[in-house]
């Protein structure tokens, strides 16, 4: 399962009101989102995204208010993956519930820069950076957490439960 | 092996014996909140699921964050709330003019008690921590599995020990405690953690002093902030908590990951800059800062304590004539009481605005959003860039003294500054 996209990188605590400002949280219909994500830092991402692009962070990515919208506005922005040095905790979750892979590679990420291209295995965590050469891996998911992303999120794991049980 | 309290309550929830940090576990769950903006999209995955409610006594819905409604888009939101606590007849439904903000009311009448595991999605569920039970923000998905199965899945979190010791002197809050716990141990500081307040220092906080510590817990990126039961929760829960609970207390030989010692003598009045809650700095050692609005409320700041501290030093005098003032009490108990003991007219007559209980302005909703290059002062919890309005505005956040005092002087200010 590799992707291949173009990185969008950006800092240390990237906030849940950043990545979706609470003035559009009057909807939750993730088109509208996405034509309204990181535009407080970053206006050009909403209009350029490219479906396949990857979301690079630094440590703390997603911290603040747990809106699920946030996650939701990425995902539906076309970005198959997002790589932070660290992941704030309600974000992490929110994440694999949506079934938003989420990889945590802690200070390689310094290696990755704006435009560079990855290839990512979502599976193993298996990160190549094609414009440098650097290979990284992220930390596996612990146990049934990973079921629950491999089921595409949380919804479908639960109902799958239902069904199995 | 002896455990914390945080991995009791999520032990007793899990049907353990005992939980180790890092152990993935499924609990049971005592309470479910959710807000007119978390609730909605998750009723849509709720249906999904295909099962009704798993208990309508234990479901808190709270419409507060764009209430009473500010725009159409809104309106629907709420009425989603609200057609929801019909259909599935929840009792915990509180409507505008009924309630107030989500983690004010659900303390205030006596929904949260010790040792209760509560998930609520809003990211300051933390708050009830204050009262030592286990609580925790999540998203819409938890929430919708949470309104279905009465289980959530935790990854038990490594604990923090907070101890503190002395009594604060008169013009420190509970938030200059917790502004500077975050400057210490920074945004993340806590991620993935819990943290645990404890010592001699505990006892002279009051219940609402506990409150907006655990609330901000969620600040320094913890799981969940939690004290230990002692009599100040007990006469704060008398008279409000009609149902069992359990008290749980840390074993002597209780695991930490982590140990931060606070003399609460030695503390002064705070401010966090923009745009971190961590950019913590002490009011007596900063530059004149000029300021345009102040903000007294929240989901942190907007208990009877905090609106007779403001009150106090706003007695016999004026709001500076460059700065708006919003006053807004937590909840219709708070509006009430404020009323009745003489704080509403002392703001008034200061040229302060008061208003319904509401998240409004914390989230740069509604009810005072800042333009371009406005400062504004304010008592709630996050001051990230454009939290409270345009992405070129800055909150500086601090407690009801701080508020109060700078509201007065029209500069970022302390108690002691006034004449």
């Amino acid at each position: 399962m590799a992707l291949e996209g173009k990185v969008w990188r950006y800092g240390d605590n990237i906030d849940t009101d950043v990545i979706i400002p609470a003035r559009y949280l009057n909807s939750f219909d993730p088109q509208e989102l996405a034509s309204h994500c990181m535009v407080d830092i970053d206006e050009s991402f909403a209009q350029n995204v490219q479906e396949g692009d990857i979301m690079v962070s630094g440590k703390n990515f997603g911290c603040g208010s747990s809106r699920e919208h946030a996650p939701v506005a990425i995902k539906a922005s076309g970005v198959p993956v997002v790589i932070a040095a660290s992941f704030a905790r309600i974000f992490y979750r929110n994440g694999i519930n949506i079934g938003l892979p989420l990889l945590e590679i802690g200070d390689d990420v310094e290696k990755i820069s704006a435009g560079d291209r990855l290839r990512v295995d979502k599976v193993t965590g298996k990160i190549e950076n094609l414009t440098t050469g650097d290979v990284f891996n992220a930390h596996p998911l612990p146990g049934f957490v990973e079921n629950i992303a491999k089921a595409g999120g949380l919804i479908n794991y639960i109902k799958e439960k239902k069904i199995n049980a | 092996m002896g455990m914390n309290m945080t991995e009791k309550i999520l032990a007793m929830h899990a049907g353990l014996q005992e939980v180790a940090p890092g152990q993935l576990i499924t609990c049971k769950l005592d309470m479910v909140l959710a807000n007119d903006v978390t609730a909605p999209p998750s009723f849509k995955e709720f249906e999904k699921i295909g099962v009704p409610v798993f208990n309508n006594t234990k479901i808190a819905l709270v419409p507060d964050h764009f209430t009473p409604n500010k725009d159409i888009k809104s309106a629907a939101l709420s009425k989603a709330v609200r057609d929801f606590a019909q259909k599935h007849n929840i009792i915990n439904y509180f409507e505008v003019g009924r309630g107030g903000i989500e983690h004010v009311i659900l303390p205030e009448k006596g929904i949260v008690a010790p040792g209760m595991l509560t998930i609520g999605a809003d990211s300051h569920t933390c708050t009830y921590g204050a009262l030592g039970g286990f609580s925790t923000g999540v998203g819409t998905t938890d929430l919708a599995v949470g309104l279905a199965t009465g289980e959530a899945w935790f990854k038990v979190p490594e604990t923090i020990k907070v101890n503190l010791t002395g009594e604060k002197p008169a013009d420190v809050t509970g938030k200059d405690v917790m502004l500077t716990l975050i400057g210490m141990i920074g945004v993340d500081g806590a991620l993935y953690k819990a943290i645990e307040f404890a010592g001699d220092g505990v006892k002279a906080l009051s219940m609402d002093d506990r409150l907006t510590i655990a609330n901000m817990a969620i600040e320094a990126g913890g799981k969940n902030g939690i004290f230990p039961v002692d009599d100040v929760t007990k006469a704060y829960i008398k008279d409000r908590v009609k149902k069992e609970y359990t008290i749980v207390e840390a074993d002597a030989d209780a695991k930490y990951c982590q140990n931060v010692e606070i003399n609460l003598s030695e503390l002064v009045p705070v401010v966090a800059f923009p745009h971190l809650p961590g950019n913590t700095k002490k009011v007596n050692e900063i530059p004149e800062i000029k300021i345009d609005q102040v903000v007294i409320g929240s989901c942190t700041n907007g208990r009877i304590e905090d609106m007779q501290i403001a009150a106090q030093i706003m007695k016999n005098r004026t709001v500076h004539k460059d700065v708006r003032c919003i006053v807004i009490p937590g909840s219709q108990w708070v509006y009430k009481e404020m009323i009745k003991r003489g704080y509403a007219d002392i703001f008034i007559d200061a040229g302060a605005a008061v208003s319904t209980p509401t998240c409004g302005p914390c989230l740069g909703a509604h009810m005072g959003i800042l333009t371009a290059h406005e400062r504004c002062v304010s008592t709630t919890n996050r001051n990230f860039r454009g939290r409270m309005g345009h992405v070129d505005s800055e909150v500086y956040l601090a407690g009801p003294q701080v508020a109060a005092a700078s509201a007065v002087l029209g500069r970022i200010a302390q108690p002691s500054d006034l004449k």
